[in-house]
């Protein structure tokens, strides 16, 4: 990663990359909400960063003025070949419609609540047989040992892919989305999984599996099959949107279970609080931030917005919103009332929600289950990474 | 009590279903309907309530 000048005016000259910003973004969306609720910045281009519920959520349903065709929260800098092998990038999540309506549509079923259940007990076996290859009885690394372990293995099954990759695949995802800044990082990334993505193609035209890459490669739209660029740019869009993302909120949540003790004691106890319970976590740690580029001049409330512009859609500081959410900053486990946006707001809607929730309860649950009681190592030692996904990488606990 | 599903507003986000599974169906396609007529049984009121209350969509509206 590449050191950041420090921030001293947050809203003319914000930084997403800024350490104080990765470590605790809350007090500076508490302030900007005062003080200026879009703030703006020339870092990386022109960018503004929406932090009020009401923007982020009619910014995200303006699909007119602000398209979807550059979701990175950190835009490329290196040099774009002439012919990509995406021509169409990672659709559905980089298109608008009308090749964003149908591009979902191929996906949606495989992350149906139906499927997902069907999803649900090989990611409790696995969570089980992390915890029991556990090399310790006193502590581990929460995220490094666990979460980070649990979706990239459900993603390569529904993929089709071994999961014996892991680590691979987990490497070239934090390449595009944790190491962004390095174009160069980033590239060979996002090269080595279109790399590995085409010859499994190949594989699959003659033996067909019952996987995504086999199910996209069979399917027809309006009567022709589906090019191979749209193929590959949707296969890799699972892949890098169903790992980082998941592992975040269930590191994260992990984190406010150690450090909030009577949180955990009640998950312990207390089953009917599970789903709220859920859902609070992902409001107030929601891991995902993306873009928009502004495709004609417009103001927004009040903001000139100039065509080229970048909008960051920072769903996670709307979900701490202390206008629609009382107490935003705390976590209530049993929060009633709770249209968060942590799966993003209108069309684009995250198409792998129903299995991140299915993940990070399961994972919960198994964690909880086998270790009740449990607390930070050494709260110097837990570090946090953010730019489009928030969450801890380095986050040792013992057990009491 | 009586619910209904706006389909021009719904994204699948799924919260009503996870709250009250009863009162809803969900598509391959994430969209969601209410079950039967959308009557909600005396006893299922509160939970539609908390259904209504969680949709970040706004989708779900009270009929009578
Ligand atoms: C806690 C975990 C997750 C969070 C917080 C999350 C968040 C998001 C958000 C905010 C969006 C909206 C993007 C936008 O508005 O531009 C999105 C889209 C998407 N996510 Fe997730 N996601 C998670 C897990 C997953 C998983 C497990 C998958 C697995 C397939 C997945 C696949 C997708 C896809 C395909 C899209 C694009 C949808 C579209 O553009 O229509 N995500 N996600
Ligand atoms: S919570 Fe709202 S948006 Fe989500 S499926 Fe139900 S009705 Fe649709």
């Amino acid at each position: 990663m590449t050191a950041t000048p420090a921030v001293e005016a947050w809203e003319s000259d914000f930084d997403v990359m800024d350490p104080g910003y990765l470590s605790d973004p809350f007090s500076i969306w508490d302030e900007l909400r005062g003080s200026c609720p879009i703030a703006h910045s020339n870092r990386r281009g022109s960018n503004w960063l929406p932090t009020r519920y009401e923007d982020v959520t009619v910014i995200a349903h303006d699909i007119e003025h602000f398209s979807s065709v550059e979701v990175a929260v950190i835009p490329f800098k290196g040099e774009e070949p002439e012919e990509p092998v995406l021509a169409y990038g990672l659709p559905p999540i980089s298109a608008d419609p009308p090749l964003h309506t149908w591009t979902r549509r191929l996906l949606l079923p495989w992350f149906s609540h139906r499927k997902v259940a069907s999803y649900e007990p090989m990611t409790r076996e696995l969570c089980r047989r992390l915890i029991d290859g556990f090399g310790s009885e006193h502590g581990v690394d929460a995220a490094a040992d666990y979460a980070q372990q649990i979706p990239v293995r459900v993603i390569a099954r529904v993929l089709g892919v071994p999961a014996d990759l892991a680590d691979t695949f987990t490497g070239w995802v934090r390449d595009v989305l944790e190491f962004a800044d390095d174009a160069e990082r980033r590239q060979r990334g996002m090269g080595s999984l279109i790399d590995y993505l085409l010859p499994e193609l190949e594989r699959r035209r003659s033996e067909p599996g019952d996987d995504l890459l086999s199910e996209l490669l069979a399917s027809e739209v309006d009567g022709r099959p589906i090019e191979d660029s749209v193929v590959v740019g949707a296969a890799a869009l699972v892949l890098i949107a169903g790992v980082d993302t998941t592992w975040s909120a269930i590191g994260s949540s992990l984190w406010h279970l150690a450090t909030h003790p009577s949180d955990r004691a009640r998950l312990v106890s207390d089953t009917e609080v599970w789903p709220l319970a859920v859902e609070e976590l992902l409001r107030a740690y929601s891991p995902v931030t993306m873009a928009r580029l502004v495709t004609e001049d417009v103001e927004f409330q009040g903001c000139p917005m100039r065509a080229g512009d970048r909008v960051l859609m920072n769903f996670p500081a709307a979900n701490r919103d202390p206008e629609v959410f009382p107490e935003a900053d705390r976590v209530v486990l049993d929060r009633a009332h709770n249209r968060h946006v942590a799966f993003g707001s209108g069309i684009h809607r995250c198409a792998g929600s129903n299995l991140a929730r299915m993940e990070l309860r399961v994972a919960l649950e198994e964690w909880l289950a086998a270790i009740p009681d449990f607390r930070l190592a050494d709260e110097a030692e837990v570090t946090w990474a953010g730019g489009q996904v928030r969450g801890p990488r380095c986050l040792p606990v013992v057990f009491s | 009590m009586r619910i209904r599903v706006d389909p021009e507003k719904c994204q699948g986000h799924a919260r009503c279903y996870g709250l009250a599974p009863e009162l809803f169906d969900i598509d391959d396609y994430g969209l969601s309907s209410v079950a039967g007529d959308g009557t909600v049984p005396p006893e299922l009121e509160e939970r539609a309530r908390l259904a209504i209350a969680n949709c970040p969509e706004y989708a779900i509206g009270e009929t009578g």
